[in-house]
């Protein structure tokens, strides 16, 4: 039994603007019979582009018809620029939180509604598909769900996800056959490699010298940034990192802790620790892990 | 909660007073260890022998045949690994798509270390094709392990004619039949199993208990290893109370009288059902299951919004659809019987009990097509 919050059982048991206008200004259409659950948002708009009316007609569980209803609620009396700003977080905040696995519906929400400012701007547009789908924007990474690299990434950085089991909450990628978890972990990859460096990095006094190293200062600098930057990162992650040696640009290391035995920790290395000592230290910079004998 | 209409019988069942009544003293005054050399823990082991003969007897058993378990998740994977671990150059195993995690989870866990696993159809009313299982049995084959009764549909198989083939071939066969102990005639007298596994809770007795049933001269390799307990086939000091319950358990059941008054009941329900909703249908062949289950489909809504406004009304059941079941996914039971998305993820699972009455099964057909209309208007699908 799910832990739905009494907001949602009100917007569920009671939903707001459940319907379909008529002769509707934007029409959003996101999710499919297969999928389990699909959203259609209709909105009625003033000259201004100001949202006069916003229904919803939803096929899914209680979390996927309360997300629309709210969803209406929050859009009403915005503006179509105004409405964009709406995130899925705000919808699952509205409704005092949602449980994990049914963030989807929030995203679910959204979705419908991007689609549906998308479908009124091109409307003029003699070449406009008449329901513009969300889902035709980028590569489609999960074919079960039919989910996007777009989407995807989205909701990484807009929810802050780390794990792929928290994209297949977020976005339901990668929860069917499982076939493109792989995919979706290098996605997160390339999403969360960014902002890694983003965190441990410009916090820090160690700065990338500007004259070509000597042996001995690069061989310094690497033991200071791995002290001062990347340390401290894997050990606040429960991991640690031993420096083994440095032969010119080769650097050997040794991971430890939850780093050494986590199956992503190609990633610590490749993405992280390669990626800081490169951009602090020498563009030249190669990694190599020293695996603890077990 | 008051006014709770029980419809979820194939989930979980209610303890019967009587099997209560049974234990209550297993945890006051006869708290003694059955291996205990002195009288005060001797005199439990007597209860734990009425019991085993009382599980032996109504399964058509010998008592030393029955090992008590913890839950039918036990019982299935010591029968499976049984199999397995006595036959080390034996590979190969037959089942279907439509079983238990308890048994689909271990066979995928086989197949990651070097087994294979023969999963077999079941066409559009969850029935097997024999033709299919002969075909696949291999010189290699250890094991046959099938389900007696599907938990979501009801849909039984033919475990004689299955238990026949597979002694025919020298193939053992395991039946994990915790849907159907209790509610189908069982007689392993005339039935050539091997292994047979059977739940408490879903039999009036409480959680945390089952049985297995290891025919004389199978092969048998203990899961877990320590005390002689169970004759050294399941060590652990015995869970006396619970095991006494399921003894009780089993003789309250009177199938001649209450099946046939359950399988009434069940009738009505989904005969009315399916004549009041337009667009549903029935999933599971109707003449060859269980008498106390029906799985109904409504096109266009989604079963755990179903759930939710049934439960508003206190009326308890199960839905096969992604959203209920935890998973992204509709059950699996239903995709390899083909039902179609526009269906499956509408699916509502009715299970009764002897506990069940006619005043509460004219509820539940008052209740359900407001219900499902309600969340067709608010369906983008429906017209």
């Amino acid at each position: 039994m799910w832990d739905y919050t009494e907001k949602v059982m009100e917007h569920f048991l009671a939903p707001k603007n459940a319907g379909e206008i008529e002769s509707p200004d934007a029409v959003g259409e996101v999710g499919s019979i297969a999928c389990g659950d699909a959203l259609k948002l209709t909105l009625k708009l003033d000259e201004n582009e100001r949202i006069l009316d916003a229904k919803f007609k939803t096929f899914g569980c209680a979390s996927a018809i309360a997300s629309s209803s709210v969803l209406t609620e929050l859009i009403k009396g915005k503006t179509l620029d105004e409405a964009a700003q709406v995130t899925n977080r705000e919808i699952a905040e509205a409704l005092g939180g949602l449980p994990e696995e049914k963030m989807h519906c929030s995203v679910m929400g959204q979705e419908a509604l991007e689609a549906a400012i998308k479908s009124y701007r091109e409307k003029g547009h003699p070449d406009a598909a008449p329901n513009a789908q969300l889902h035709t924007e980028g590569r489609i990474v999960c074919k079960c769900f039919g989910v996007t690299d777009a989407t995807i990434k989205n909701a990484i950085r807009e929810n802050n996800l780390h794990t792929v089991e928290d994209v297949i909450h977020f976005t339901k990628a990668g929860g069917s056959c499982g076939q493109c978890q792989g995919e979706i972990a290098e996605i997160l990859r390339e999403v969360l490699g960014e902002s890694a460096i983003k965190i441990g990095a410009p916090e820090t006094d160690v700065q990338k010298p500007k004259k070509p190293l000597s042996n001995l200062q690069r061989m310094q600098l690497i033991e200071q940034v791995v002290a001062e930057v990347i340390r401290p990162h894997l050990v606040a992650d429960g991991g640690d990192i031993e420096l083994v040696d440095i032969d010119r640009t080769e650097v050997t290391i040794s991971l430890h802790g939850a780093c050494g035995s986590c199956p992503i920790s190609d990633f610590t290395l490749k993405d992280f620790v390669e990626r800081v000592l490169r951009e602090k230290v020498d563009p030249q910079i190669t990694v190599v892990e020293q695996k603890d004998e077990q | 909660m008051a006014d709770v209409i029980y419809l979820d019988n194939n989930a979980t069942t209610r303890v019967a007073d009587e099997v209560v009544d049974a234990m209550m003293p297993f945890f006051t005054e006869l708290y003694g260890n059955p291996s205990s050399m002195h009288t005060f823990g001797g005199q439990v082991g007597h209860y734990l022998k009425l019991a085993r003969s009382q599980v032996a007897e109504f399964l058509g058993a010998q008592p030393d045949e029955i090992i008590f378990t913890a839950c039918g998740t036990e019982g299935d994977n010591t029968a499976i690994h049984s199999a397995f671990k006595s036959q080390p150059y034996k590979k190969h195993a037959i089942t279907t798509k439509v079983e238990h995690p308890a048994v689909m989870s271990l066979f995928k866990e086989y197949e990651k270390h070097g087994y294979q696993v023969t999963w077999l159809d079941v066409d559009g009313e969850g029935r097997l094709d024999l033709n299919a299982l002969k075909a696949s049995i291999r010189p290699d084959t250890a094991l046959i392990s099938t389900m007696w009764a599907n938990n979501e549909t009801g849909v039984v198989f033919p475990v004689e004619e299955i238990a026949d083939i597979a002694k025919a071939h020298g193939v053992l066969y395991h039946i994990d039949a915790v849907q159907a102990v209790g509610k189908t005639e069982i007689d392993l007298s005339k039935l050539p199993a091997d292994y047979l596994v059977l739940s408490g809770h879903k039999l009036h007795a409480p959680k945390g208990v089952g049985a297995l049933y290891v025919r004389k001269g199978a092969p048998f390799v203990p899961l877990l290893i320590g005390g002689h307990q169970e004759k050294g086939r399941r060590s652990g000091t015995e869970n006396i109370a619970s095991i006494v319950g399921l003894g009780k358990a089993l003789t309250l059941f009177h199938p001649k009288e209450d099946a046939p008054k359950i399988a009434a009941l069940r009738d009505k329900l989904e005969n009315a059902l399916l004549a009041q909703i337009p667009n549903s249908r029935l999933n599971g062949a109707k003449d060859e299951r269980l008498d106390n289950t029906t799985n109904i489909s409504f096109k266009h809504v989604e079963g755990e919004a179903i759930l939710m406004l049934m439960s508003q009304l206190g009326i308890c059941a199960s839905s096969g659809s992604a959203c209920a079941s935890g998973s992204l996914d509709p059950s699996h039971v239903l995709r390899a019987m083909g039902v179609p998305f526009t269906f499956a993820h509408g699916s509502i699972r009715f299970s009764l009990s002897r506990y069940t009455t006619e005043a509460e099964i004219n509820r539940v057909i008052e209740a359900m097509p407001p219900i499902i209309s309600r969340l067709r208007q608010l369906s983008p699908f429906h017209d």
